[in-house]
């Protein structure tokens, strides 16, 4: 299924590409959570994944970040710059994970192990429920973050035993590293209290500390601004937009506040059962009307209008008839229950 | 009052060693929530290395005592770790995320292999090592009706409270400050999140059973010393005592493992020294399950709080 509006090639997604997930499906036993979708997230882009509940925007998460082997597809996360399509072929062939480039690396993610993709890929990722080490203070959920580069330097835990110099070192750096995103998300003067102990909307900007303590490329965000109030809401934004402006973390975004995506997001994609409906900025999503018939839910027959009208150039289209909520519960009732969220 | 004494320097001895035993039980419980049942006869394999260097090294002319001492203990620590580590990738990472009780039957299957193959290979009759370490301290001397009775601190029981003291600091220091311990209990908590922070779980969990090794090594090494005879059998039943003594002091902790390790060793030989010795074990094990009636997750244990 073709996107309703082609987007400009000039687009960043197209053409400077961070992650690019292709031919993605997923099923589980008879149930098809994802089903042939492709789309690009550009590099320093804020690129939000939304679609109505179950229609499998977790379960793209889950593929990305190694919690699922997809059973087809294939996610390919690139450090370098631009399309690098003959370096992703060639790697594809060899069955290996990654090439030998340097920072120039490109990663197939659907081969990887969950924490080489984020020991190595670069990819952090929050989840919908907060997952934070309870019984940790804040301070060492982030150091947690920093596990990799802390036992390198201490030599397999050898170093950190007799407390030599160079992983002293490397503790003073990771401490001050962490202090850094506690500053950021607000956080620093409860660095020493158990990560339980905090608030929800604290807990929500450790996480995403904690995320970023990883060093990421790539940032996925399951639904950040879920049980957050205005202020909190608006918080988020900007610690957001810093994450991308200054630090150059691209930012993949599952949510379902449509307020937050339309006003951060640079690219939306949006998914219903399993399927992409919609890619393209917020503005070209928001008027689609295959988007809004998702949201708001219509009759078959009504789809069928909806998409003969697609086909249509847009100046002969007559607008959709507004629909009342009610008619959200009777949507597709065939197809309910389809897309899986973990 | 010096008997009392006595019996309490005693009973410190070998709630060290059953302590020692009792971290492997409640760090592997701790990190995957299983029983290593096998971990009784990883102590045994320990003894029985830690014979074999022991031999070994007088057998090469080495005649320093402390240097074959310390040589013993590290070869011992060393190839116990390569056990606990074969151990741990045979038998239970192939069964992770299949139900709970499977690993619990491989690991008492473990357990079996190796008491069997120690029994093929070493013989069946117990081996005894002389006494190499003689002498001590008499700290206080008091004259009873029945003659004189002295409290004797032996050479051997200070090395024996001092090494487990020691190991337990470092250990808990590596628990609290390092870098893997963190990483350790981070995978406590919640193994799928460290991983997606970079953690790499599996090798974090074969490390775990690596230090329990380690630990049960030092643990058989000083069984084989103050007891002078082991045999392939004794994993047994000090595997059950410090499995006891991880229950008692709360499983999952690390100062509840040691704590619950020097009480049944007290409880032991109070009861031997003062009552019967015939009812040692049973005095343990009472004690347990009264302690358990009371405070269902043990003396220093966490009440489970249910995950919302």
């Amino acid at each position: 299924m073709e996107p309703a509006m082609k987007t400009t090639p000039t687009q960043n997604w197209d053409t400077n590409v961070v992650l690019s997930v292709e031919h993605l499906t997923m099923r589980f036993g008879g149930l098809l959570a994802v089903n042939d979708l492709s789309f690009n997230v550009g590099r320093g882009d804020i690129t939000a994944l939304i679609g109505p509940n179950g229609a499998g925007k977790t379960t793209v998460f889950n593929c990305v970040t190694g919690f699922y082997k997809p059973t087809e597809g294939r996610i390919v996360m690139r450090h370098g710059k631009g399309f690098q399509s003959e370096k992703i072929e060639a790697l594809t062939r060899t069955g290996r994970q990654f090439n030998d480039d340097g920072d120039d690396r490109v990663f197939l993610l659907e081969r990887m192990p969950d924490f080489e993709i984020s020991k190595r890929a670069k990819v952090a990722r929050t989840f919908q429920n907060i997952r934070l080490f309870g019984g940790m203070t804040a301070l060492e959920n982030l150091l947690v973050a920093q596990h990799n580069p802390l036992m390198l330097a201490s030599m397999m835990t050898i170093g950190g035993i007799f407390n030599l110099p160079g992983y002293k070192k490397a503790r003073a750096e990771a401490i001050d590293f962490a202090a850094y995103w506690l500053e950021k998300t607000g956080l620093i003067e409860r660095a020493d209290d158990p990560a339980a102990d905090l608030p929800y909307g604290d807990q929500r900007r450790l996480e995403i500390a904690r995320a970023m303590c990883t060093r990421p490329h790539l940032l996925c965000l399951d639904e950040p601004a879920a049980g957050l109030n205005p202020r909190e809401s608006t918080e988020l934004n900007n610690l957001l937009q810093y994450i991308r402006k200054d630090h150059g973390t691209s930012i993949l975004l599952i949510e379902h506040d449509m307020g937050v995506v339309m006003e951060i997001s640079d690219h939306v994609v949006v998914l219903d059962y399993g399927e992409k409906i919609s890619d393209g900025s917020a503005d070209q999503v928001k008027n689609d009307p295959r988007v809004i018939s998702a949201y708001l839910g219509v009759d078959e027959d009504e789809v069928a209008a909806v998409e003969a009208m697609i086909e249509m150039p847009p100046s002969e289209r007559t607008p959709i008839p507004a629909k009342p909520a009610a008619s959200k519960a009777k949507k597709k009732p065939g197809k309910n229950g389809k897309g899986g969220k973990s | 009052m010096e008997y009392f004494l006595q019996q309490l320097i005693n009973g410190l001895t070998l709630g060290s060693i059953y302590g020692l035993i009792a971290i492997g039980y409640t760090m592997v419980y701790g990190i995957i929530g299983m029983i290593n049942f096998a971990h009784g006869d990883i102590f045994m394999v320990g003894s029985f290395i830690a014979l074999a260097t022991f031999l070994a090294l007088i057998a090469l002319g080495i005649s320093a005592l402390p240097l074959i001492l310390f040589i013993t203990l590290l070869v011992s620590m060393l190839f116990t770790s390569a056990w606990g580590w074969t151990v741990e990738r045979l038998a239970y990472r192939p069964l992770r995320g299949s139900f709970r009780l499977a690993p619990l039957i491989t690991a008492i299957g473990m357990s079996i292999v190796l008491q069997n193959f120690v029994q093929i290979t070493q013989g069946a009759r117990v081996k005894p090592l002389p006494p190499q370490i003689q002498g001590g301290v008499t700290l206080i001397e008091g004259v009873t009706e029945n003659g004189t009775i002295a409290v004797q601190l032996s050479y051997m029981q200070m090395i024996i409270i001092f090494t487990t003291l020691a190991l337990m600091i470092g250990f808990s220091l590596l628990i609290s400050k390092t870098s893997l311990g963190r990483s350790q209990r981070a995978c406590e908590q919640d193994q799928k999140m460290a991983a997606l922070l970079g953690v790499n779980v599996d090798r974090t969990i074969s490390l775990t059973f690596v230090m329990g090794a380690a630990l049960a090594a030092v643990a058989g090494f000083m069984f084989l010393l103050l007891y002078g005879v082991i045999d392939f059998y004794i994993g047994f039943l000090a595997g059950v005592k410090a499995f006891t003594a991880a229950v008692l002091g709360g499983i999952g902790s690390l100062p509840g493992a040691m704590l619950g390790g020097l009480l049944i060793g007290l409880i032991e030989v109070f009861w031997s020294g003062y009552f019967s010795v015939e009812y040692k074990d049973v005095a343990a094990f009472s004690i347990l399950v009264i302690v358990l009636i009371f405070m269902p997750s043990g003396l220093l244990g966490k009440p489970e709080v249910e995950k919302v």
